[in-house]
């Protein structure tokens, strides 16, 4: 499966969110979006998901307009975690999770063995299962992230995006889905495409990273092309220092705080 | 993993489950309903009179000598009586839990798109200008209540519409224009109506009184096809109420879905209040108890309203007709009754979500 999206251009009134943006994303590659906030991330996955329409450009999924395609199969194809939205009703862990289901159901068809054992191994995966009764609204941020990530898995998808799927998950939790999102795209071939604000995070764990600034594509390629000194400093304003993880062999960054000058006495650069 | 497949499938027989028990509960409150009156019948000459009715059932029933007044009263009196209590009951429920799931908010109402005010207005004019019956049977109230509220949701829609892509929220205040224009259209008329204007505050408090079949007929095409076209989108609206974007990312377009929820609860809602006046609370907190015991699943909660709502008002327009008989209470007095302090409580003990 292939998602290809060829000069994107999208406007809020007057104020230009994404300028002439191109990517692609191929069946088992993981994709990190980096940018500082306001920088046309969630524009771009929502342009992606079909969700809006762009002012300018075409998003194709295997080769089919994805602006031109009715709702459900797009769904059968591309699974969207978005920033977590309001929940109206106390509905119950299983059934938000069963709802991943529904492209692949038909009006009036029911809920097979096969779904339920699909929904089951979602829930495993991202370690909601002892909550499956619970209602949604009695969880926690973190747990309700888990919850819609495993709604996205039930629904089976070739391409999965992320937007921010860690951004309220404590860092044990944080590692552990997105092991469970770099096995999704290396042993079930999905292409995975995450915002991610965590630049040392998307360093880890993605193939190819993309840097936005202004809505406008700064930078495409290995981590090591992307998170270096200039481009970090260019884009977000402010001294970094890059250096290699001990363990894993990827660049990462670190952040020197303003107010450092001075006060002499704990410098964290100064190894 | 071994237990999953067991629990979900008991998940699915508890859905029937409540459906049989709210359905035979229904069946009773009818039973009762029509025995109870002016003239008492016990409960089992009711049910052998109601039961001769049903083709295929009436071969085992035995011939207890009844007797023809009863069944003239049964029949010509209380039936259609409380059959448009069931019809307007399930239409006003089922649109009320729809709207709820549809705003995402469960203070909605049926009457919060201004249809109650459309029909309202029409069946003012009809009141007071003593317009004459075109239909047997019919007076002309309903078929100009039916007419103006189809032509209010035509405008809500048309006001709402206008810049193309339509939120929730544009809809809620070109309804809110829109009946508070009518309103003021309505109450001018009811000042200068002078003797009819008893009549015109017994319809806006919604009565069933000096109903017949003819009502029935008028209502039910409406509300049982808006009703089962709600139940088949039950489904979508579980997605739509998270939102128009994740509904999207699970397959659902949401501005098609809306449209026809809409015009379905806006179709049956005109249709109940066109024969039944503005009867109040019972769309606000029937899918409201209905939410608290059985989940917000709407492939439940919807038809689960919809029979409740038919027990509710049943129940209610029978109180209603005896409490202080031979004279009548309008029925959305006793709903009014009972559903105000409720409101008051759900509002009191009702959780913020977001925290």
């Amino acid at each position: 499966m292939r998602l290809c999206a060829f000069s994107i251009c999208h406007k809020y009134g007057i104020i230009i969110a994404i300028d002439n943006v191109s990517l692609s994303l191929e069946s088992g590659e993981f994709v990190g979006i980096l940018g500082p906030n306001g920088s046309g991330k969630t524009t771009l996955l929502r342009v992606l998901a079909g969700a809006v329409k762009p002012c300018g450009g075409t998003v194709l999924l295997d080769g089919e307009d994805v602006h031109k395609m009715r709702p459900k199969p797009v769904a059968e194809k591309i699974a969207v975690v978005p920033q977590n939205g309001y929940i109206p009703f106390p509905f119950s862990v299983f059934e938000m999770v069963m709802m991943g289901r529904e492209p692949h159901m038909t009006r009036f068809s029911r809920e097979s063995p096969r779904d339920v054992d699909i929904v089951s191994q979602a829930m495993a995966a991202t370690g909601v299962t002892h909550l499956a009764d619970r209602s949604v609204l009695d969880l926690s941020y973190g747990e309700r992230q888990r919850v819609v990530v495993a709604r996205a898995l039930a629904q089976e998808p070739g391409i999965l995006l992320l937007d921010e799927p860690t951004s309220h998950l404590d860092p044990g939790y944080r590692m552990e889905i997105m092991d469970v999102f770099k096995s999704l795209s290396r042993c079930k071939n999905i292409g995975v495409l995450a915002v991610l604000h965590d630049v040392n995070l998307a360093s880890q764990y993605a193939d190819r990273l993309i840097m936005l600034n202004q809505g406008k594509k700064v930078a495409d390629g290995i981590p090591r092309e992307v998170v270096t000194k200039e481009i970090l400093e260019s884009v977000y304003g402010v001294e970094a220092i890059v250096r290699t993880h001990p363990a894993v062999g990827c660049p990462q960054v670190m952040l020197v705080p303003g107010f450092r000058a001075g006060q002499g006495e704990d410098n964290p650069a100064g190894n | 993993m071994k237990r999953e497949p067991v629990r979900y499938l008991t998940y699915r027989d508890r859905r029937k489950k409540y459906l049989v028990i709210l359905t035979s509960l229904l069946l009773a409150a009818m039973v009762v309903a029509a025995g109870v009156g002016a003239v008492p019948i016990p409960i089992a000459e009711v049910s052998s009179i109601l039961m001769c009715r049903v083709p295929f059932v009436s071969r085992w029933v035995p011939n207890m000598g009844r007797q023809d007044a009863y069944e003239t009263i049964i029949l010509q009196v209380r039936l259609p009586r409380i059959l448009l209590a069931v019809i307007i009951g399930g239409s006003l429920a089922g649109a009320g839990a729809t709207l709820q799931g549809l705003f995402g908010n469960p203070l909605a109402d049926p009457y919060i798109m201004g249809i109650s005010s459309g029909a309202a207005l029409g069946a003012t004019i009809a009141i007071s200008s003593r317009l004459p019956s075109l239909i047997p049977g019919l007076s002309s109230v309903p078929v100009a209540a039916f007419l103006a509220s189809v032509a209010t949701m035509t405008m809500v829609y048309y006001l709402a519409g206008v810049s193309g892509r339509v939120s929730m929220d544009t809809f809620l205040l070109s309804g809110v224009v829109v009946s508070s224009f009518l309103w003021a259209v309505m109450s001018f008329i009811m000042m200068m109506s002078g003797d009819s204007l008893r009549e015109i505050m017994m319809w806006l408090m919604g009565s069933l009184s000096n109903k017949g079949y003819a009502h029935v007929k008028m209502a039910s095409p409406y509300a049982v096809f808006g009703i089962f076209v709600l139940i088949i989108m039950a489904r979508d609206l579980n997605l739509i109420c998270l939102g128009d974007d994740e509904a999207r990312h699970l397959g659902v377009d949401p501005e098609h879905a809306k449209g026809i929820i809409m015009f379905a609860s806006s179709l049956v809602t005109a249709a109940s209040v066109s024969v039944g006046g503005i009867i109040g609370f019972v769309g606000l907190i029937v899918p409201h108890v209905m939410r608290i015991i059985l989940g917000p699943d709407h492939r439940l909660l919807l038809p689960a309203s919809v029979i409740a709502g038919g027990i509710f008002l049943v129940s209610a327009d029978t109180i209603a007709r005896t409490l202080i008989a031979p004279a009548e209470i309008p029925v959305g007095v006793i709903t009014a009754l009972v559903g105000a302090p409720f409101f008051f409580y759900v509002l009191r003990r009702r959780k913020v979500p977001e925290g």
